[in-house]
């Protein structure tokens, strides 16, 4: 085992232009042990690249979130979010988020596919009418999952050039200072607080209501919980989506052979998401380290008690060790079990939701668009957690 | 039989290996390489079994009082 201190490696590695998975992983996978990294803001951490190791770190309850607002945590901006049910382990964990998991099964997400696929037809109705070239992200991959959320959570959908603007600064990184980062928090918070308060007096069919009558009739949790939770469904319920649909489209117009035989055989559809899920590194880098707490060895290296642990899932799926030829896209790979979803108690709530809406969103607009290619310079979005294009043209 | 225990089913075909059983009661659930299984068939009256079931995503775990099932709840 090591335990030697060594010089931390500035963190994250990957470059914010692209969608490439930067080179220093597989040494770091090759290695025994972990790396000790150094992200700009926060105390050193260890990094977790091997899938083996990523999944033992994320499914282990001796690996904390909770622990992480008693230390100065590892992260890429100045600003300290208190990312409520992010921050929170079992049993807090489990009280708020078996609140809205009902919401988000996969038996009751597939009743939504119907509408969703209305949606993907409406929208690219809207783009052959307006003609190429034309931005996929603002005509297409945001509108998707925007609309969806809004109805679910019950906020209106002529409200999102307002929280499109908080949502961008809640995963912005290096732009922003603590107290820029603070008041956008505030602001989101006040506006959340504003539409639970009209839900409260007129109730209806949605999240929003189901959560303020756990709150006043069963008060299963506090008011700020109830603002922060709208609001992490609001944000992640959109955000990650509306990143990866131009993220895919792109990577399958990089890999024409695979895109051909996803248009020949559309039964790989679902596969090929899965595929796109494993092989697309969404994240500049790791985030959300787990803290230990007791000694615990992982990957050939023992991670002290209070010592924070980061998860490389972009990493993890590339490992060779799970995953064949992992750094080929397969658009036809066996279902491996990826970790773009993440993994354990903070596995991604709305992941039968993203798959559905990916799902739809890719398979309408290949079948729609046979000619379908970039049309310039595509814009990255930059200093965020998450990579992707800001603008991206596209003709067909 | 009703009475001190429930009893616990994964649906393996429906397993997704999320690994939210076996975060959220780490002594009743085991994940697998492919698939979580409950330690024991028999679980304890808990809500946290409840939790369980109902926080699920794949919606893989069955609870059952004797013939009735009490999680995932509706």
């Amino acid at each position: 085992m090591t335990t030697a201190e060594t010089t931390p490696l500035t963190y994250p590695f990957n470059s914010s232009d692209g969608l490439a998975l930067s080179e220093a992983y597989e040494q770091a996978r090759n290695r025994t042990g972990l790396l000790r990294v150094c992200l700009p803001y926060g105390e050193p951490a260890w990094l977790v690249t091997r899938y083996a190791d990523a999944r033992m770190v994320l499914g282990d309850r001796r690996f904390s979130r909770a622990e992480a607002l008693h230390h100065d945590e590892p992260r890429q901006s100045e600003g300290r979010r208190d990312s409520g049910i992010l921050t929170m382990d079992p049993p807090d964990h489990t009280r708020l988020r078996t609140l809205v998991a009902k919401a988000f099964t996969v038996h009751q997400v597939e009743k939504l596919r119907p509408w969703v696929r209305q949606l993907t037809h409406d929208l690219l109705d809207d783009l052959e009418a307006a003609g190429p070239p034309a931005d996929l992200v603002d005509r297409y991959a945001l509108p998707i999952p925007v609309g969806v959320i809004c109805a679910m959570l019950g906020v209106p959908q002529e409200d999102r050039p307002k929280f499109r603007i908080w949502s961008d600064a809640a995963l912005s990184t290096s732009s922003l200072t603590a107290e820029e980062s603070d008041r956008n928090t505030d602001e989101l918070r006040a506006y959340m607080a504003g539409l639970i308060e009209v839900h409260r007096s007129s109730p209806r069919d949605d999240i929003m209501t189901s959560l303020i009558e756990a709150r006043d009739a069963g008060d299963r949790l506090s008011e700020l919980e109830l603002v922060d939770l709208c609001v992490a469904i609001l944000v992640a319920g959109h955000e990650t989506t509306a990143t990866q649909i131009p993220n895919f489209v792109l990577t399958l117009l990089e890999h024409p052979q695979e895109l051909r035989r996803l248009r020949e055989n559309t039964d790989l559809l679902n596969g090929a998401v899965e595929e796109l899920l494993r092989f697309v590194p969404l994240g500049m880098g790791a985030s959300q380290a787990r803290y230990a707490t007791e000694d615990v060895e992982v990957g050939g290296t023992l991670v002290r008690a209070g010592e924070p642990v980061l998860v490389a899932v972009g990493s993890a799926n590339r490992d060779a060790l799970r995953f064949d030829t992992p750094g080929t896209l397969n658009v036809a790979r066996p279902v491996g079990q990826h970790l773009g979803f993440g993994h354990g108690v903070h596995h991604c709530l709305g992941a039968p939701l993203a798959r559905l809406e990916l799902q739809e969103a890719l398979g309408a607009l290949i079948a729609r668009f046979p000619e379908l290619r970039v049309a310039g310079d595509v814009e990255w979005k930059g200093q965020m957690l998450v990579r992707g294009p800001r603008v991206m043209p596209i003709a067909w | 039989m009703s009475g001190m225990t429930w009893k616990a089913e994964i649906d393996p075909g429906r397993c997704m290996a999320s690994g939210m059983c076996a975060g959220i009661a780490p002594d009743l659930f085991v994940l697998g390489e492919e698939h979580a299984r409950p330690r024991h068939e028999e679980v304890p009256e808990e809500e946290r079994v409840l939790d369980a079931a109902d926080s699920c995503p794949a919606l893989a775990i069955t609870i059952r009082d004797g013939t009735t099932t009490v999680g995932p709840r509706p």
